[in-house]
């Protein structure tokens, strides 16, 4: 079917490139004189449309199921441009069809926000979905993790095949128990690596309490069993295989179990079923996206980027990536997209920090931070609000030594443009 | 992190001991960082923080001078609903004796007469204030400013669908500057009644606003030890940190 539709978005792609504009408002313009637009196409896709959401992980997750996919062959379809809502992948489409309207691709992989995903769901039922986790993020914006939790619930009813589940996380794993039509697969954890996920709920069970009683944990369709330096184990299939990692972080490896999940369900339900021994090499293969655990070099040393939004993946950061021998920086900035409550930096512990103090904070909230460390007794070197300032001061004072920065959403942003003044920074459109 | 029980090489003044309630359900938006606050502060005054929890099911300890309350999801506030319930008249002789506490968000509201869901139901508090809650559908969200008499300018967010209203028996802990407060219609902010300060801001509370935290110290420690004799406290980055979290829109 030919539409004007088509044609005028990428017009409206192209102009508002030139300018420099956002990525979402081709998208936009679609939307508003095709409504169909987005459903028409994706409904065309031989293996349906795959939705990944959740508080935590939700780009690392995408990008890996998308190489996982592309690495048996098929031909994938994202929304890589980090525009998580309809809107976005409206614009992505846009971008990837031919001028009729076509898409050439055999499945799409969306990145959606818990609250856009439902409205997505509503207009594009997707065959499949994968829901990371709940975890006590922005609540300015959703209100409450319950309140989150819900939203998820609802995107899981909207699945037409297959749900795959956190096990370990109590808030994802209840959904299962809500479902009538769609399978439902787990990814999960091995017992003794559950103490490094702590639910918000046990965020501060103080010394001595009772620990929560673990219930009966149904069977994970991928389990990760341990965690090593540059490498993994993780087990499927009644076998365990141990894969070099490029990723870091604890947290990211175990989203490479959820993503190895739907990457199998997607494969086995095709006519494709999953080569292992191209997966597991795909998943070796797989760096971050951007400022999740990126590194960049400075002076000849690398340079990591920390994306810090909630109380649990700043704690899961700062023990995926211990200060020892490294200079630190914290930024922390309180626009709408990075959270305006403050809040949640209490609930994060930076005892880790003590020994070898913070060189450096910065971030509309500096001083919200430094007040955060002081409680903690972390020693810190110096204080700016102004954080090109901030950062030129940290990268002058640490010569000589690696480096790590701990930032929120805009501050993350800030600090690659700033860098990219003077090393090589990968460009995001 | 451990809490710590010596304060450096100095003998200690006392010990004093802050009870956090309900921390399992009821420590949501960095409720941790009051208790953190009181452990620390008492320490720079010269004195011995034990900190202590109270959980449903639990005894309840002896001997508690200052008590600590939090927020929580709605889900928390069911699971802790009958078992404050059973500790209502310790608790309310407690407030009644002078018991310095800190009620934020949630307990707030169920240490009030009631709170009446916005579906209906009606979820009885425990009294101890002179409040009362209604839920809504509108989302009270963001950054405050609170002018008191008694602690100076407040600073906090806050995030809340019930909106609470005074009774005659307490006094509004200050008006709102920026931000709503209690309710969408009379300007006021959170309650004081005796030793108590309840109020609807996170922040955390403590962090940035001393004055609090040394009222609540200063308290028990006078009804504990007859006088309060105050130390060093260094307040440098929580008054840079009050200045630029005023300049921060709502």
């Amino acid at each position: 079917m030919f539409s004007l539709s088509v044609p005028l978005g990428k017009f409206v792609r192209r102009v508002s490139r030139l300018r420099g504009g956002g990525s979402a408002f081709p998208g936009l313009v679609v939307e508003k004189i095709d409504p169909g637009f987005m459903q028409r196409t994706l409904s065309t896709l031989p293996h349906g449309v795959a939705v990944v959401s959740g508080t935590n992980g939700k780009t690392t997750t995408t990008k890996m199921v998308v190489e996982l996919l592309e690495s048996q062959g098929l031909k994938v379809f994202t929304n890589r441009t980090g525009s998580n809502f309809t809107r976005g992948v409206a614009a992505a489409l846009i971008g990837d069809v031919d001028w009729r309207g076509r898409l050439d691709a055999d499945v799409a992989v969306l990145e959606l926000d818990e609250a856009h995903a439902v409205h997505f769901v509503n207009r594009v039922p997707p065959r499949y979905s994968l829901l990371l986790n709940v975890l006590r993020d922005q609540l300015d914006r959703f209100g409450e993790i319950d309140k989150t939790a819900q939203l998820l619930q609802h995107i899981a009813s909207k699945t037409t095949g297959t749900v795959v589940l956190n096990r370990e996380d109590p808030r994802v794993a209840r959904i299962a128990g809500t479902l009538q039509g769609p399978e439902v697969l787990y990814f999960g954890l091995d017992d003794s690596l559950l103490g490094t996920f702590p639910s918000d709920d046990e965020l501060r069970a103080g010394p001595g309490s009772p620990v929560p009683a673990v219930p009966q944990r149904p069977q994970a369709d991928v389990v990760l069993r341990r965690v090593g330096a540059d490498d993994a184990d993780f087990e499927y299939d009644g076998v365990t295989v141990t894969t070099g990692m490029k990723l870091r972080g604890v947290y990211n490896i175990f989203n490479a179990a959820a993503a190895l999940v739907l990457a199998r369900s997607i494969c086995g339900s095709g006519a494709a079923t999953a080569d292992h021994g191209t997966l597991l090499k795909a998943l070796s293969e797989v760096a971050p996206a951007f400022g999740r655990g990126e590194s960049l070099t400075v002076d000849g040393l690398p340079l990591d980027l920390v994306l810090v939004k909630n109380p649990s993946g700043f704690r899961l950061g700062l023990k995926s990536f211990p200060s020892g021998g490294y200079a630190t920086m914290i930024a922390i900035n309180d626009n709408y997209a990075d959270g305006r409550d403050m809040s949640w930096l209490w609930d994060v512990d930076f005892d880790s920090l003590r020994a070898e103090g913070v060189d450096q904070v910065s971030g509309s909230r500096a001083y919200d931070m430094a007040l955060r460390l002081q409680y903690d007794e972390v020693q810190i070197g110096s204080v700016d609000t102004d954080i090109p300032a901030a950062l030129a001061d940290f990268i002058r004072k640490g010569k000589g030594k690696p480096k790590r920065v701990f930032c929120t959403y805009t501050a993350m942003l800030a600090i690659r443009r700033e860098l990219s003044k003077i090393t090589t920074v990968e460009v995001v459109s | 992190m451990t809490p710590e029980s010596t304060a450096g090489t100095t003998a200690s003044k006392g010990t004093i001991r802050v009870l956090q309630l309900y921390p399992r359900e009821m420590n949501i938006y960095g409720d941790w960082g009051n208790a953190l606050v009181l452990q620390q502060r008492l320490k720079w005054h010269g004195y011995t923080p034990e900190l202590l929890e109270y959980n449903v099911g639990d005894e309840f300890p002896e001997g508690v001078d200052i008590i600590l309350g939090g927020g929580g999801q709605d889900s928390g506030q069911l699971v802790i609903q009958d078992d404050l319930q059973s500790r209502a008249s310790l608790l309310k002789g407690m407030a009644e004796d002078g018991t310095p506490m800190l009620l934020i968000c949630g307990l707030y509201q169920l240490f009030g007469r009631f709170f009446k869901t916005r579906s209906g139901p009606v979820i009885p508090g425990i009294g101890v204030l002179d409040v009362e809650t209604h839920g809504t559908d509108e989302r009270l969200i963001g950054n405050v400013k609170v002018t008191t008499a008694e602690f100076g300018e407040v600073l906090g967010y806050e995030n809340h669908s019930g909106q609470t209203t005074l009774g005659p028996g307490v006094a509004p802990l200050g008006t709102v500057a920026k931000g709503t407060g209690n309710n969408s219609s009379d300007g006021q902010e959170g309650a004081r009644y005796r030793n108590i300060v309840a109020s609807y801001l996170h922040g955390s509370l403590l962090p940035k606003n001393p004055a609090i935290a040394d009222f609540l110290i200063r308290t028990a420690v006078e009804r504990r030890y007859g006088t309060f004799a105050p130390g060093e406290a260094d307040d440098r980055y929580a008054i840079l940190a009050r200045e630029h979290a005023a300049r921060r829109p709502r």
